[in-house]
């Protein structure tokens, strides 16, 4: 009888046991709370965006916004334009790219194509603490030296030498990174020609490498173009246009954005909105041109 | 390797006979299996190599110098000023440049502020950013795994000045409840105490915490997004093979391997927060009494107090005066941004 009721039984226990409630439910708390992290995260930049083109876009319709500028407008009379901080923004960091892009892309070629041993070890730490560096940092060392040292007015270049140091490690990582991804095979089979390695670089590497640096570029402009900090310190704002980089005041998006909040009227506050829409769509137009590079240039490879 | 790509090789032999044409044996005779990083040129090719290197090298010379001569030029400018000063740099909380003859001016109260601000606002972001990137990287959906990436790096996008518009003329009333309920119930915490500016106003450190910790979220999540997705997948396969849930995978496997990363990624998040110029001024409300450490004080960070004052430079006593704290600020972030590298062993991007 007592071996009968031995059969009802298994022999060992089962091998595998159901994952315990305790722990399912830990499993699932965890998946929710991660997700939950997420759309916490969305939900600033839908507010952000959302705020900006509710309060901004009546501003923007006009033609006047994109044609005049803010000349002889008075702080309570809505009207006028941001053609003129619209130049100073884009000649100010077109400027800076000027000077970066080709900084940045020969210190990139230094660190991937020649960088060995100590002097190299160097550089990236310092292209690290250079990428950390505040912006207000940077306007300040440019007034320092360029402003108080060497006695030079406040203008719009002296801005676009602290955006060169801004964008420089942005520019000089990217770039890095698109050379590493450039094969080896391609560079063996050009030195296998007798090709120089400095004509390597430049007649196989760069070109394979070169739609994600354009690309790159174009996100380091749009990253420089929102700086507030830099044209605070280093230029004054102008209401009418000025073109001259090297001398006067020049307005800047930011900038007008900053001297508008000080106007309590309702018109400035449209500006305020107005110009933050416009300095928005100027960095989505980098971004989406960056895209667009990225796509189509790679395919036609 | 050329029997591997007799592609390869058979271009590389007609068009090396083409070159032999032109008188230039040294490069063909040279064996490209053995020095395939150093081949020779010609003396006309070894020239331009030589300029095209020197080019290079030069660019990294530039960087590397600009970091010392921004240590140099904000030290030249500032000693005079620090010599002029009436009170102790470090320990006074005034401010006071109006006067070149009798100059007042100490970093404790701007140390306390960005301080205090960075820290809250990487107390909010470290967590969800690090739950963020979990989610990115093991939890979403492969083909949603990248636009939602996108999604998220959008928030570094925004310029800063537009956060301070946010904080500043939209968030800030809806913080107001939060922080009334935080200082009615739990005052007695110094965190919480009644601070020198009013809640009501809404220009408080935790206005501006909770929108620098929007500002920073996009980097601590893709740094941490990196390390995670370089977790082993052995490690991963061996936990589900001891038959751990997901949370006890990313527990066991992700989260450790990810640990100096995710602290890499915070140092930089820092470094971000301590600099931020445009936001903070905007935000915070001034006060004439010094703070307490309370999250309800206003006042001015270093970043801010430069900018506010950006248009008196014109003395250079006074001026330098904003330069010595800027050259304070230099350093804090100069520190934190190399300890993210120490601690992340190498390169870190953000």
């Amino acid at each position: 009888m007592t071996t009968m009721t031995k059969f009802d039984q298994p022999i060992k226990a089962p091998t595998f046991r159901d994952v315990s409630t305790a722990r399912k439910i830990k499993n699932n708390v965890a998946t929710g709370l991660f997700t939950l992290c997420f759309l916490i995260a969305l939900i600033p930049l839908g507010w952000v965006l959302g705020m900006v083109i509710a309060n901004g876009f009546e501003a923007i319709l006009s033609l006047d916004w994109w044609q005049n500028s803010q000349k002889g407008i008075l702080p309570d009379q809505s009207g006028g334009g941001v053609y003129h901080a619209i130049y100073g923004t884009i000649v100010q960091s077109a400027v800076a790219a000027v000077i970066a892009v080709p900084l940045g892309i020969m210190a990139a070629i230094y660190l991937i194509e020649y960088g060995t041993g100590r002097f190299a070890k160097v550089t990236t730490f310092m292209v690290d603490i250079l990428a950390g560096i505040p912006s207000i940092v940077a306007a300040l060392f440019v007034f320092a030296l360029w402003i108080a040292t060497l006695g030079f007015p406040q203008s719009s270049f002296a801005v676009a030498l602290a955006l060169v140091l801004l964008m420089l490690p942005v520019v000089v990582r990217n770039t890095e990174e698109m050379l590493k991804l450039v094969p080896d095979e391609l560079r063996e089979a050009s030195y296998a020609l007798g090709i120089p390695k400095w004509k390597t670089i430049v007649k196989v590497v760069i070109p394979t490498a070169l739609p994600g640096m354009i690309s790159g570029i174009l996100l380091a402009l749009a990253r420089v173009m929102g700086e507030t900090a830099p044209v605070l310190v280093l230029v004054g704002y102008s209401k009418s246009i000025n073109m001259n980089i090297f001398d006067g005041n020049m307005a800047s998006l930011p900038l007008l954005i900053y001297q508008e909040l000080a106007n309590a009227e309702d018109a400035g506050r449209q500006r305020v909105w107005g110009a933050a829409l416009t300095l928005i769509l100027l960095i989505a137009l980098l971004y989406l041109a960056a895209a667009g590079v990225n796509k189509f240039l790679m395919r036609n490879r | 390797m050329m029997s591997i790509n007799p592609g390869v090789a058979s271009a590389g032999s007609t068009s090396g006979a083409s070159l032999r044409k032109d008188g230039d044996p040294a490069s063909m005779s040279s064996e490209p299996n053995k020095s395939p990083l150093s081949p020779q040129g010609g003396g006309h090719g070894r020239r331009a190599e030589q300029v095209f290197k020197s080019l290079a090298v030069a660019a990294a010379a530039i960087i590397v110098g600009s970091i010392a001569l921004i240590a140099l030029f904000l030290l030249i400018r500032a000693v005079p000023s620090l010599g002029a000063d009436q009170v102790n740099f470090f320990t006074s909380t005034e401010f006071n440049t109006g006067d070149a003859d009798n100059l007042r001016f100490g970093i404790r109260d701007l140390f306390m502020v960005t301080v205090l601000s960075s820290a809250f606002a990487l107390i909010i972001a470290v967590p969800i950013g690090v739950g963020i990137a979990l989610f990115l990287t093991r939890y979403a959906p492969k083909q949603l795994a990248r636009p939602f990436s996108m999604l998220t790096d959008l928030l570094a996008a925004v310029p800063s000045i537009v956060y301070g518009l946010w904080g500043l003329l939209v968030l800030a009333p809806y913080l107001k409840p939060i922080q009334h309920f935080l200082n009615d119930n739990l005052g007695w915490f110094f965190l919480f105490a009644d601070g020198n500016v009013s809640i009501a106003g809404g220009g408080t450190i935790f206005t501006a915490g909770i929108v620098l910790a929007v500002m920073i979220l996009p980097i601590i999540t893709s740094v941490a997004r990196e390390v995670f997705a370089l977790t082993p997948t052995a490690h991963i396969e061996a936990a589900q093979a001891l038959g751990a849930t997901k949370w006890e995978v990313v527990r066991m496997t992700v989260l450790p391997y990810g640990r100096s990363g995710v602290i890499a990624g915070s140092m930089l998040g820092l470094g971000r927060a301590l600099g931020e110029t445009i936001a903070v001024l905007l935000i915070l409300k001034t006060s004439a009494d010094a703070g307490g450490w309370s999250l309800f004080d206003g006042g001015f960070t270093f970043a801010s107090k430069i900018a506010s004052a950006a248009a008196e430079f014109s003395a250079p006593l006074p001026t330098g005066a904003y330069i010595a704290a800027g050259f304070v600020l230099f350093v804090l972030t100069f520190v934190v941004n190399a300890l993210a590298r120490f601690v992340a062993g190498g390169k870190v991007n953000g």
